[in-house]
């Protein structure tokens, strides 16, 4: 089985795509010529022609708005986002477009579009290029939003999003794009979404997490465990919209305890949902408060700046530590 | 440059229903019925805002004094060709095959589930200018798929300025995509006049910007809107690419049933504007032609009238909206999260 970068994966789940689909296109922002400015799209324009993988003018909005029109219309349009910060000039688009035109046309129409936007910290990226927005689109009825935490799950994610007949945002983590390699098989299958996963199995306590902040959740876990501190489960959220409640309850109403961790700000985020859910399915269970281990209340941090304010698996320690006490 | 600034505007016929132009080649039934579809918006706008004060309906935005540019844009279309604009272009909407039930439950607050699939229509949009991409759109996948079909997408004035506006002519020139842009300046948006939008002297300026024709037409000559969508439409079917129409009209009525323009309208507008009505303008030739007599023409504004009052007949007979469907068609299929509210509201409203 061939060892796969985050984007490696991405890029044969593409090509898969494209090779047994032809209602498939991809479009954005130098996806084409360029291969993507990370290059998820390597090699793909080659491959299968400027009709069915091109370069957009520099507009998010005719972006996501032209995407729309495709979906509606039949075809399966895959939407680049260069990065998920500027998807907010196409917010309109996406919010009260895409995510409302089934119902806005009592069912008549559908919007099978994935749109997929680069985010993410730790990288010492430029401001605008970190922003973590899942938040701002988990309050939108009408759109799914799955964020990976490894190669494997991007591939299959990406497989599902595209055979969902709504629109999907997969939120790629800039870190992990080419962190770390996984065994990837070359064929087709899915991840299903709205299914969270529980990536390491313990009994005192519940740390649930997406994204980048998985690889920090289990490093927190393995150094309470090879302390004999604490026996730590790790739930990964992998769809955020909708969420995986189910799991998530079971979780923590085995152990009790619970730790949020997100690299978004904390007010009105993706853990104050996950919190509301663990009172309405866990509270009696519940030995301590939730813990919430977050980035700040600002803007996204600075680069010099940003490790010291990103949830770190010391961090999560410390949290977890807080739900441990007597 | 390879578009040329339009200076001249489109007429085929004057303001008294005088021909100074060619008529489109129009079978005498197919006047009248362009005609009658005039009429029909006229009055389904009247019986529209008069429900309104009557609290039998939600608030309405008036179509009166853009009959012509409406069905003139939608006449020309071939069944599959697609259309989205938004709530100035619902008598486009009916021309083209949206059921006026479609319409009118979604004035009173309906879901709006009548919305035929043959008629290739989106849903009334609200934000301006945010159909235009999706036709776009629409326009690139049936370039894509080689069908011989096109997209139109109307907007306002009001709509040039925004954003979407542009982006949407910008990727139509760009990809070549066979789509027609259709704007109905009827002078205002809300009270804004079309010269606080742009100080450019005409937005079919705009096509050439963008590397398409812009075409100026009288609004409210229905023979010149029809033939230059027509000839717009037909370049766009042929593979030339997208066109941009201006269409300069008049808004007769107020923007909407909440809106009051003798706030910053002066009144000699209308009486000007007025003696442009695109409706008396169409009566005059055709009955200057013998096409219709005046007799064809009381009966016709009976046979409309039936029809709106059939219309609202079964609207006002339909049962109350099931609160139920709304949280059906958010996704293909219902999520936990959505299942379990629903059932929950179900269960508090004792429907269980």
């Amino acid at each position: 089985m061939p060892r796969w970068t985050m984007i490696e994966a991405l890029n044969n789940a593409l090509a898969l795509e494209l090779e047994h689909d032809r209602r498939v296109l991809i479009f954005g922002e130098d996806v084409g010529k360029n291969g993507g400015v990370f290059r998820v799209t390597e090699g793909l324009q080659n491959r299968f022609g400027e009709e069915r993988v091109f370069d957009t003018p520099l507009a998010e909005s005719a972006i996501i708005g032209t995407a729309i029109g495709i979906a509606v219309y039949g075809l399966r349009p895959i939407a680049e986002i260069q990065f998920a910060g500027f998807s907010l000039l196409a917010f309109n688009q996406i919010v009260s477009q895409a995510a409302h035109m089934r119902s806005r046309s009592g069912g008549l129409y559908t919007v099978p579009l994935v749109i997929r936007a680069v985010f993410g910290g730790n990288v010492r990226s430029h401001e605008m290029h970190s922003d973590n927005i899942e938040g701002l689109f988990m309050h939108t009825p009408g759109i799914k939003i799955v964020i990976p935490s490894n190669p494997y799950d991007a591939k299959g994610l990406l497989h599902a999003a595209i055979a969902d007949p709504d629109p999907v945002l997969l939120l790629e983590h800039m870190r992990l794009y080419r962190s770390f390699r996984q065994e990837v098989p070359a064929e087709y299958y899915t991840v299903p979404i709205g299914k969270a996963v529980v990536v390491h199995e313990g009994s005192d306590v519940t740390v649930i997490a997406y994204g980048a902040m998985v690889a920090v959740a289990l490093e927190a876990a393995k150094q309470l465990e090879s302390s004999d501190e604490a026996s730590v489960e790790v739930v990964e959220l992998r769809t955020i919209a909708p969420m995986d409640e189910q799991t998530i309850a079971d979780s923590v109403n085995k152990t009790g305890r619970a730790v949020v961790v997100h690299e978004a700000a904390r007010t009105g985020g993706v853990g104050a949902e996950i919190v509301a859910v663990i009172n309405q399915h866990c509270l009696y269970a519940l030995l301590k408060p939730v813990e919430r281990v977050t980035s700040p209340d600002t803007p996204f941090p600075i680069p010099t700046v940003e490790d010291l304010l990103i949830p770190t698996p010391g961090r999560v320690v410390n949290a977890i530590r807080r739900t441990l006490e007597a | 440059m390879p578009f040329p600034l339009t200076e001249t505007m489109h007429q085929v016929m004057t303001p008294e229903g005088k021909i100074i132009g060619e008529v489109p080649l129009l079978s005498a039934e197919q006047l009248v019925k362009l005609y009658r579809w005039m009429v029909l918006g006229r009055a389904f706008s009247d019986r529209m805002v008069a429900l309104q004060r009557q609290g039998r309906m939600g608030t309405f935005s008036a179509l009166n004094g853009q009959e012509a540019t409406s069905v003139g844009l939608a006449a020309p279309l071939q069944q599959k060709d697609w259309l989205a604009g938004s709530y100035r272009e619902i008598l486009s909407y009916l021309v083209k095959g949206v059921p006026m039930q479609a319409i009118m439950k979604l004035y009173r607050g309906y879901v709006s589930d009548d919305y035929s699939a043959e008629a290739h229509c989106l849903p009334i949009q609200i934000v301006l200018a945010t159909q235009l991409p999706h036709m776009v759109g629409i326009a690139m996948a049936l370039k894509y798929d080689r069908q011989p079909q096109v997209a139109v997408g109307v907007c306002g004035d009001g709509a040039t300025s925004e954003g979407d506006f542009n982006e949407a002519l910008n990727f139509a020139g760009v990809f070549k995509a066979p789509v027609v842009f259709v704007v109905q300046n009827n002078g205002w948006a809300i009270s804004v006049p079309r010269s606080k939008q742009t100080a450019a002297q005409y937005i079919a300026h705009r096509g050439p910007a963008f590397g398409m024709p812009g075409y100026l037409v009288d609004g409210n000559d229905l023979f010149a809107v029809y033939k230059v969508v027509c000839d717009c439409v037909e370049r766009a079917r042929a593979g030339e690419g997208p066109a941009l129409i201006e269409a300069i009209t008049y808004r007769l009525g107020a923007h909407t049933t909440a809106d009051d323009p003798k706030r910053y309208r002066p009144a000699s507008d209308l009486t000007e504007w007025g003696k442009r009505d695109p409706i008396l303008r169409f009566r005059a030739f055709l009955f200057d032609q013998h096409i219709l007599s005046e007799k064809d023409n009381d009966v016709l504004h009976e046979e409309v009238t039936t029809e709106i009052e059939q219309a609202i007949n079964r609207l006002e007979a339909l049962p109350p909206q099931d609160c139920a469907q709304v949280y059906d068609l958010v996704y293909s299929e219902l999520t936990p999260q959505l299942k379990a509210q629903r059932a929950q509201i179900m269960r508090e409203l004792g429907r269980e």
